[in-house]
């Protein structure tokens, strides 16, 4: 028994991404369609010549039928692949194991999701019938809850703390302004974002990601095949998924200071990766800053940051473009936007691109000698999530 | 001997200050506060927390039957007093019937168990709304009481012994409502005045000959109606000392009509010394009175939550929030999705969570979980869990948040991650709360309460409030 990972055995040969906006004028069936023709111009081949699919999305759609149907894929196994925020992310990493076992030649995972179509602002989960019990908060509301417990945890002032997580958002607004396919492309400072008014907790709106309408795909083949599609892939270290049992919501153990189910899957990503060190070894992260207070909680979770330390390496610029490890340099869930299925490949997009020396120059990271870039991707609220982490690097091992 | 056991109220935490209604209309209105159900009270709502009260009062009795009454329920064909009894986690067995619509049935109700047999939880509750700046609407108040009706030897002790009752019936047009009206109409003031005063000395003067007493035996009158001038008139014609009235509340608490006999008479019992004659009229289509001596018994007894300290306890709401709340202003809501009607069979799996907060607990790690759950989030026992009640566990706020965001009927939502004594949390919505009151480490108690309504099914769960004071958590 064990968790042994597939490292360096799948690699990662094209991935490609859809602008994330509100697209009045595109359906679900565009958005995939866009979104895969991306994806194998990234990576050189024909639909034709992908043995297999899984399609992510959470609300906008059932079954494979949904992909098959647009992009007339014929004979092909396609699975949808649902697990709330993550479902990106989980979508690459069910293709990444069917590659690992053999099954198939080449495969593709598309995530995608057409959320501006509801009449509502912000994301609405789909109604299952229950027993009317079931807390109705919103997201933003569940993410507010981080602030007041880490303050009080660490002796931080609270209007302090708040001032750190709009840095958080400033910083990810300026990438997102360099960022040609974001949802947000304006700057914003966080003076500016302190002074809007609360919406929930002590979080206003700019604090809350972007909510967009966006697909992005990548194609996937054996590590051994890869140099027959590209000179230069990703191969992937770690796939990591972990999905809580709901305890914060129980458990009065839980404080709202981590994100456990996040800090497991780093704990297992990086061991299938053989990562001792991550706050030097990783070049560079793109994390679920679904909210400002996850981002700061994630940098102590994932290990960039000792715990405590993430208000103060925040304030540092430690995440920023130029800092020690540049998080979000697409401009995140916060400024890219967050298509729900989408959101986990698009991170992929971005790590594609940097690591690769791909991103465009006024948004690109000096990686060193450093090789590695992750991605978090996570569903649900504090206490009760499923949390992925992915680790992706240039060198094969 | 028969009579009452104990008696419980819920008056709402807040308060109207008639004195608004003139500001906003130029008319109306008045001196002193209302009392105003919140936008997740209604007539069941309120009566299982007054039936709460009654049974913590009463410590550990057995109940036979729970019969409930109101002029203003909030389903019909469907029973309401199951929901309470629900709340109350009563077995199966112990009965539940509403006897409702009219104004009557609160006093007849009770007025019916004392003279039954076996032990009944009597429960009486009303909303009592009027058109914008009416009489009704400044005068009414929102409440509830219960009585538990039964036999010294065996439900208990009996506090107040049932000594006898009258009744005076008559068919007289003074008041009325069709079904689904939201007022309701009333003849000319002076002609109900007339016609209620011999009724009031037909059914004073069988009850006392029942009771086999005189007038000067009386030691408390409490007397009600909504027709307040043939009460404060009539009742002054009976011989009984002005100093012997039981305080109608009128100035605090309104009428809360069905119930309003009831909660007076809960006021009496609170204050009486034993061997007290108390004498219950409420003028309604008729008069039916009850005559009640206080027992050595009533000394000790321990009050849950007293009539005095809810009203004590209350806040104020505004004259505008009050006109939303009752749908007389179309106040526009957060543009987010209405919840979905919760599922009936969900619901029916689920009733001991729902309706009575009911979690469980592992053997053998003791970890509560709320909801119950079949596998132990500590240690992983698999259906070893015992159920554990929590409506009666206070505890302490965690973490909360106030969403602005999010659907309500009364934005926005105060939400708090409650830790309750001796174990278990759970995420729930604050209520009789302002959002800048609510601090980390205040103590809060669970209140049954209606979450929403949709598509006509009202959407009854648990919430917390806080623990307003030592004399009000039931520890009085």
């Amino acid at each position: 028994m064990g968790s042994h990972g597939i490292k360096d055995q799948v690699a990662i040969i094209g991935v490609g991404c859809t602008p994330f906006a509100e697209h009045w004028d595109k359906s679900l069936d565009d958005l995939i369609i866009d979104g895969a023709q991306a994806a194998y111009a990234s990576a050189g081949v024909a639909q034709g010549d992908i043995d297999a699919f899984w399609f992510g999305t959470s609300q906008s759609a059932a079954s494979g039928l949904a992909m098959g149907g647009p992009l007339k894929i014929q004979g092909k196994p396609i699975t949808r692949v649902e697990n709330y925020c993550a479902t990106g992310s989980e979508a690459m990493r069910q293709a990444a194991y069917a590659v690992a076992s053999g099954a198939y030649d080449l495969v593709m995972a598309l995530g995608a999701e057409k959320v501006k179509d509801g009449g509502y602002q912000g994301l609405n989960a789909f109604p299952i019938p229950t027993d009317g019990t079931q807390r109705t908060l919103t997201a933003a509301a569940m993410f507010s809850l981080i602030l007041p417990a880490y303050a009080a945890k660490y002796s931080i002032a609270e209007d302090d703390l708040r001032y750190a997580v709009a840095r958080i958002a400033e910083k990810n607004h300026y990438n997102g302004a360099r960022n040609p396919l974001a949802q947000f492309r304006r700057e914003m400072s966080a003076e500016q974002i302190c002074q809007l008014a609360a919406v929930a907790g002590r979080l206003s709106v700019f604090d809350c990601a972007g909510v967009a309408d966006g697909a992005a795909g990548a194609i996937l083949c054996r590590a051994s095949d890869a140099h027959k599609y590209c000179d230069d892939p990703l191969y992937i270290k770690a796939l990591s998924c972990v999905a809580g049992t709901g305890a914060g919501s129980l458990d009065p153990d839980y404080d709202y200071t981590t994100l456990n189910e996040s800090k497991w899957a780093a704990d297992d990503a990086y061991a299938q990766a053989g990562v001792t060190d991550p706050a030097s070894d990783i070049a560079m992260a793109e994390v679920h800053d679904c909210f400002t207070p996850t981002e700061l909680v994630l940098m102590e979770d994932l290990g960039f940051s000792a715990r405590g330390g993430a208000y103060r390496d925040v304030l540092d610029g430690a995440f920023a473009l130029d800092g020690r490890l540049p998080v979000n340099t697409d401009g995140g869930l916060k400024s890219f936007g967050h298509p729900v299925g989408a959101s986990g490949l698009r991170m992929l997009y971005e790590v594609w691109l940097q690591l690769r020396g791909a991103a465009p120059a006024d948004r690109s990271i000096r990686a060193g000698d450093r090789t590695l870039g992750l991605t978090h991707n996570l569903g649900g609220y504090p206490g009760e999530m499923v949390s992925f982490v992915g680790i992706y690097g240039t060198e094969p091992g | 001997m028969r009579g009452i056991i104990a008696a419980g109220v819920h008056v709402p935490h807040h308060r109207l200050d008639r004195r608004e209604i003139a500001a906003l209309f130029g008319k109306g209105g008045g001196q002193g506060t209302r009392s105003v159900a919140s936008y997740d009270e209604d007539t069941t709502t309120m009566g299982a927390e007054a039936a709460r009260n009654a049974l913590h009062s009463a410590g550990d009795v057995a109940v036979d039957s729970l019969w409930f009454a109101t002029s203003t329920p909030v389903y019909l064909e469907k029973t309401n007093a199951t929901a309470i009894h629900a709340a109350l986690r009563l077995a199966p067995s112990v009965g539940a019937l509403d006897l409702g619509g009219a104004l009557r049935s609160g006093i007849g109700t009770l007025r019916t168990a004392l003279t039954g047999g076996g032990t009944t939880l009597v429960v009486s509750s009303d909303i009592r709304d009027g058109m914008a700046a009416s009489n009704d609407e400044a005068t009414g108040g929102d409440g509830a009481a219960a009585l538990l009706v039964g036999d010294d030897d065996a439900a208990g002790t009996v506090i107040a012994e049932y000594l006898g009752s009258g009744v005076a019936t008559d068919e007289i047009l003074e008041r009325w409502r069709i079904p689904g009206a939201t007022r309701s109409r009333v003849w000319e003031e002076r002609f109900g005045e007339v016609a209620y005063a011999p009724l009031l000395q037909l059914a004073f003067a069988a009850a006392l000959a029942d009771a086999g007493i005189s007038t000067d035996d009386v030691d408390h009158l409490a007397i009600t109606g909504m027709h307040s001038r043939a009460v404060t008139r009539n009742r002054a014609r009976l011989g009984v000392a002005p100093e012997k009235l039981v305080d109608d509340l009128a100035n605090t608490v309104g009428n809360t009509g069905t119930a309003h006999g009831a909660l007076m008479l809960a006021s009496a019992l609170e204050s009486a010394g034993p061997g007290e004659v108390i004498v219950l009229a409420v003028l309604a289509d008729g008069v039916e009175a009850v005559v009640l001596r206080t027992t050595e018994a009533v000394v000790d007894h321990h009050v849950s939550s007293p009539v005095s300290a809810q009203i004590a306890a209350g806040g104020s709401v505004s004259y505008g929030k009050y006109l939303s709340w009752r749908q007389m202003v179309a106040v526009e809501p957060p543009n987010r999705p209405a919840p979905n009607r919760p599922s009936a069979s969900a619901v029916h799996r689920r009733g001991a969570w729902k309706f009575g907060f009911v979690g469980s607990r592992d053997r053998s790690s003791r970890m509560v979980h709320l909801p119950p759950a079949r596998v132990s989030e500590k240690g992983g026992a698999l259906d070893d869990m015992e159920p554990i009640p929590m409506a009666d566990t206070e505890g302490t706020i965690a973490s909360f948040t106030v969403d602005k965001l999010v659907y309500s009927p009364s934005p926005p939502v105060v939400f708090a991650v409650v830790d309750f004594d001796g174990g278990g949390r759970a995420p729930l919505e604050l209520t009789d709360v302002a959002a800048d009151e609510v601090e980390v480490g205040a103590r809060v108690e669970p209140t049954f309460r209606c979450l929403y309504t949709s598509d006509e099914i009202h959407n009854y769960f648990w919430k917390v409030r806080p623990v307003r004071s030592a004399g009000t958590n039931g520890e009085s």
